[in-house]
Formats: structure tokens, sequence, C-alpha cells
């Protein structure tokens, strides 16, 4: 067959389609989503979710405020303090001890928030005789699992949009300095992060409600993982470590650099290694480094904070690691979905 | 002429190596109401996924409305509404929005939709529970909703999977009268998948029979019962004091009687053609009091029990009603 008439039975195909439903596709999809939004929203369980984050974040917030101003108190120049210390910054960083500063509380119950958005996506539909009404009005059946998608990533995107602004402004009002331009960004950056690593927890509920028929199967299975990560990943790298690490066995400083990074390279296997690396990197602008530093290496370095740019480049491979994962969770997901049979 | 609205050519689906449909072929005209019937299991409701493009048949054809369901599902599904056996709705959202949610879906403009809303809850009479979650609807009324819902994108053609389950036989009575309603006013024409007899006999215009994937028989119940008992498809119930050996012999000697069955006094004769009178004049002849005699119709009920317990052993029924004969003698 040539191009042409390939060509033309293309455009035929298109004509057809705008002719039919030009508009009503984009529009279906948009019910879609604005129907799981309003039912997010108004659910119980996320707004729970909603108020816990809140209300974690509001405490760290407090004790990194006040853990600021005593430090600039003590200190003679406090402008000073706050133009080299990017003390904007050490808000979401900072902590006197009594609670984790934001950037652990988000570690932690982001990927939550993301598994409690997505458990029961697929598999509710089917066990509460929904789907099989949904699949037979005229719609792409793809539109179902990614109406859900969006829906759930909006409702992230405006949580943690909020959520940073409003640990911003308070910022503002309480410490009396305004961010830079640069922390401005290192701070969305951060936030896009989040959303990014909380996708892909959501991304994982989706894949196994799609799976598991028994929502609580699914919930379930998510938080097993997120707590294997969270908890016995790191334990069971550092099992590993041990014999790897031990120092009789390093034979040179090249062999001791290998070992190092492959122990690093095991943790990077867990996406909350991935998210507190890099979130640590975008918010402490000192941090020069992710692996082991030679002295050779560190000879002539300039010892100032990295621009964002650099920073940025520094974790471009978690992010985009991150990414991944988030895209192949959600493939694998749509596929199951797409071929799965829609009877209950 | 009218063109079938739905027609299957020779379909089969395979799920593994087990057969769900077995070269299926049936048409279904324009406006009529059509009763898929079968018990549990037989294929109805792989057959009706199939026809809305939701499974993919191994092989063979199906047009829907003009088109392919595997090829334009959207289109199909435009056409057709489709009514799962357990229908579920929206729980945390009242019936009417509901609804106005499944006419997003089709794309329908919000005016429109709202009146549409309001036309058919009134149509199903469910205007009283319109602002009521539909969590806390009873089977009945989320099957009455179910309806009003496939109804919203204003069909040509609406399929109903065992609609009747788990309802009241009132709630029944006012479901069917409402679909032959509907099938009256609007030319709706009408699938309905069902292992309740009595009710597929009292809306349906025919009937299909469809057992272990196969269609064994179509038409309206009367021609059912000469397709699935050609050789005997009358059959006789007359009750005879004394109803004794000689008497049945008798009566065998009537050309047109088949085989006889008997239980206590009370005879069952299979008959080619309807020989009430010849019976009832050799039973007096010979002697015999007669107590009743009666022409046993043949309801679907009738039909299904002659079928379908036969059915699940197939090839022992013929020798079944062989040993039959052989008792009586």
């Amino acid at each position: 067959m040539n191009i042409a008439t390939i060509k033309k039975r293309l455009t035929l195909v298109t004509k057809n389609n705008q002719e039919s439903t030009s508009r009503g596709d984009a529009h279906t999809f948009w019910a879609i989503v604005q129907k799981e939004f309003s039912d997010y929203i108004s659910s119980w369980r996320i707004i729970i979710l909603l108020a816990i984050i809140l209300l974690t974040c509001v405490g760290s917030l407090y004790t990194a405020v006040t853990t600021i101003q005593d430090a600039a108190n003590a200190s003679e120049n406090a402008e000073a303090i706050g133009r080299d210390g990017y003390l904007f910054l050490q808000l979401f960083t900072m902590s006197d001890g009594t609670l984790p500063p934001f950037i652990t509380f988000v570690g932690l119950l982001g990927p939550l928030l993301g598994i409690a958005l997505g458990f029961d996506a697929i598999n509710s539909e089917r066990n509460k005789g929904t789907l099989s009404r949904l699949m037979a009005q005229p719609i792409p059946r793809d539109y179902v699992i990614n109406g859900k998608f969006v829906a759930a990533l909006l409702i992230n995107s405006l949580l943690f949009f909020a959520l940073g602004l409003l640990v911003m402004a308070f910022g503002i009002i309480i410490l009396g300095i305004p961010p830079t331009a640069e922390e401005f960004f290192r701070i969305i950056a951060f936030l896009l992060l989040c959303i990014v690593y909380i996708a892909f927890w959501l991304n994982l509920g989706i894949l196994f409600s799609v799976v598991f028929r028994q929502p609580a199967t699914s919930a379930l299975a998510s938080m097993s993982i997120w707590l294997f990560f969270a908890i016995f990943f790191s334990m069971i790298i550092n099992l590993v470590a041990k014999p790897i690490l031990n120092s009789e066995a390093i034979a040179s400083l090249d062999d001791a650099i290998f070992r190092q990074e492959l122990i690093m390279n095991l943790q990077r296997l867990s996406p909350n290694y991935l998210f507190s690396e890099s979130t640590t990197t975008l918010l402490s602008p000192s941090i020069r480094s992710l692996g082991p530093l030679t002295m050779e290496q560190t000879v002539g370095a300039v010892a100032s904070p990295l621009p964002l740019s650099q920073s940025l480049l520094l974790i471009w491979p978690q992010l985009t690691g991150m990414i991944a994962a988030t895209l192949i969770c959600f493939a694998i997901a749509y596929l199951l979905f797409m071929r799965s049979e829609i009877r209950a | 002429m009218i063109n079938p609205i739905i027609q299957l050519e020779n379909i089969t689906k395979k799920y593994d190596e087990q057969l769900a449909v077995n070269h299926l072929s049936l048409s279904i005209e324009k406006g009529e109401i059509f009763g898929l019937l079968g018990p549990n299991g037989a294929g109805k409701t792989t057959t009706i996924l199939m026809m809305l493009g939701l499974s993919e048949p191994t092989s063979g054809s199906i047009s829907v409305c003009g088109w392919n369901p595997t090829r334009n599902p959207l289109d199909v599904k435009k056409e057709v509404g489709y009514l799962p056996d357990d229908v579920g709705f929206y729980q945390h959202m009242t019936g009417w929005q509901n609804l106005i949610y499944t006419a997003q879906l089709n794309g329908i403009p919000k005016e429109e939709a709202e009146k549409r809303a309001n036309d058919l809850l009134q149509k199903v009479n469910l205007v009283d529970a319109a602002d009521k979650k539909t969590g806390k609807y009873s089977r009945g009324m989320r099957q009455r909703l179910g309806l009003a819902d496939v109804l919203m994108k204003n069909p040509s053609v609406i399929i109903l999977d065992e609609p009747t389950l788990g309802i009241d036989p009132e709630g029944v009575r006012d479901f069917l009268n409402l679909i032959r309603q509907l099938n009256e006013e609007e030319a709706l024409t009408v699938l309905l998948s069902s292992h309740q007899l009595h009710q597929v006999q009292q809306i349906c215009d025919r009937v299909g029979i469809f057992v272990k994937g196969e269609l064994l028989a179509s038409g309206n119940t009367e021609s059912l019962g000469k397709q699935l008992f050609l050789t005997a498809p009358f059959v006789i119930k007359v009750i005879a004091n004394p109803a004794n050996e000689t008497l049945i012999e008798k009566l065998k000697d009537i050309p047109q009687v088949h085989r006889i069955e008997k239980v206590d006094n009370v005879l069952e004769l299979y008959c080619e053609e309807d020989v009430a009178a010849e019976i009832s004049k050799v039973i007096v002849e010979s002697g015999s009091a007669l107590y009743e005699i009666q022409k046993k119709d043949f309801g679907l009920d009738e039909i299904y029990h002659r079928y379908f317990e036969g059915g699940e052993k197939d090839e022992h029924r013929h020798d079944k009603k062989e040993t039959n004969v052989g008792n009586e003698k």
C-alpha cells in the first residue's frame, strides 16, 4: 500500500471522528475527571489524610520557625545569616529535634496519600457494578483509568502547591525575610518533585487496583510495599553493606570508592531514597555531590552553594528514574486494564 | 423488508480451552422484544458483551445497528443501552446525579440532560427518590433507575441482562410492563436475557433458547414447542379411573399418541396432534370413568423442564425416552 492511500485514509478517519465526536470526546473526558475529583474531595479518607498532612506540616513549620528565630536572635547579624544560609529553604529542612522537618513528613505521608488516592480506583468500580455500566457508555475504555489518574494527580498537585505556598507565606510573615528568586524556584522544583514522588505511589495503587479484585488486598499490598521501602529496605541494605564495606577486605582507594558507590546504587533502588536524596539536594544548596568525593576532587573547588541549575543536574538521574518508575507502573496498569474482561 | 438490527453469524468465543459460545447465529429485527433464555452459565452474558464490543469473539461476525462492535465499539454504544445483571450506581450520588453523569458521558448538553432525567425518573416512577443517594435504594429501585439510565442516551436498542433478578413479583410485573410500553411507544428493540421463563414468556415476541453456548431453537413460544419436541408437541393430561394396563394399551393404539406416562391415575399422553376428543372417546368406551381431560400448554416452563433437564445430560436424553416407554408397557 502506498503512502498516499494511507494518508487519505487517515484524513478520512480523522474527518469522521471530527464530525461525530469532535468536542464531545474532550468534554466527556473532563466530565470523568470532574466527577472523580469531586469524589476524592468529598471522601472521608482523603479528608482525613489531608488533615493529617496539614497538621504535621504546621507542626514542623512551627519547630523550624522557632529554631530559625532562636538562631537569628543569638546571632548579631541576622541579615547575613538570611542571605548566606538560604534561610528560607531551611523552613522545609530544619528541625530542633522534637518534630521531624517538613521534607521528612512529606516523604513519609506522601506515599500514603498516593496509595489512598489510587488503591481502589478500578476494583471498587468493578465491585459496585458501575464498571460495566460505565463501559457501556460511548467512551473509550482508557478514559476511565486516565480520568482517575488525572483527577488524583490534580488533587495531589493542588494540595502540594497550596501547602508549599502556604509555608512560604507563613515564612514571610513570621520571619520577615522574603525568599530570593532562586529560593522560590528551588521550592517550586521541590514541590514538583513531591508531586512526581506521590504520583509514583498513586500509580502503584492504581496498578494494584487493576490486579486485585478486593480493595482491601490492593490497599494492603501497596502499603506493604511502602512499609518495605520506608523501613526494611534500608535495614537490608545495611546488612548487605557490612561485609562489603569491611575495611579489611578493601584493597585500594578505587576499590573503596567502588564499594561505596555500589551500596549507594543499591539504596537508590528504593523510591524513598531517591526522593530524600533529591529533596535534600534541592533544598540544601550546599550539597555538592551525592557520591563519595576524594580529596583530590575537592581540591580547588570553590566552597560556595551550588546554583539551582547545578543542583538540578545533580539530581537529574534520580528525577528521571522516579518519573520512569511512575510511568512504568501506569503503563502496566493501563495495559492490564485495557485487556481485562469487563464482566462482573 | 426490515433489516435485522442485531445480527450474529457463527459466533464462537473460547476462554482458554472452554467454549463459552459455540457457533451462534442469531438475528433480531427492529422493534421486537427478543428473549434470550437459558440456565446460568449458558453464555448469555458473554454473547451480550460481544454485541457491545466489550469482549471479542474468537471467530464469527457481529453487526449491531450496522456497525461491527469489535471495530467501532463507540458507535455501537451510542445506539445501544446496556443494563448489566447486577447494575451498580455511585452510592454517594443521588439517582438524579447518576443519570446526569451518564448524560455527560454521552455528550448530551446540560439542559437536555436535565429534562430527560426528569422525564425518565417520572417514567420509571422514581421521582420521590430522585434526590436520595443510590446507596439507599432497594434492588427494585436500582433496577428501575438502571432502566432510566439506559434510556438516557436515547438508544435504539436496549439490552437487559437478567433484569428481573431479585425483584419481588409485583415489581417484576411493573418492570416488564414498562419495557413493553417502551417497546410499543418508542419502537425500541429490546433484547432480554433471563432464566425466568414466565417473565420472558409474558413479554417477548420471540425467544431463543440457549444452552452451553449453543442456540437450540428460536421463535415464538408456540413454534418453540414444535421445534424442540418435533415428535410430540402436544401433551394431554387425563385423569381416569381405573387407569389400568388395558386402557393404556388401547390409548396407545391411537396412531397420533407417541408415549404415555402414568402417575397414579393421571396419564400424560404425548401426541403428534391434538387428539383430545379421540382420547376421551377411547376412555369412555373402555368403561373407565373420565374425570378430567386437559390439554397442557407449552409454557416455557414446560419447555424448560423438558429441555434443560435433558439438556444437562444431552446424550442420555434419547435413551431415557425409550426406557420410559418401556416401563409404561
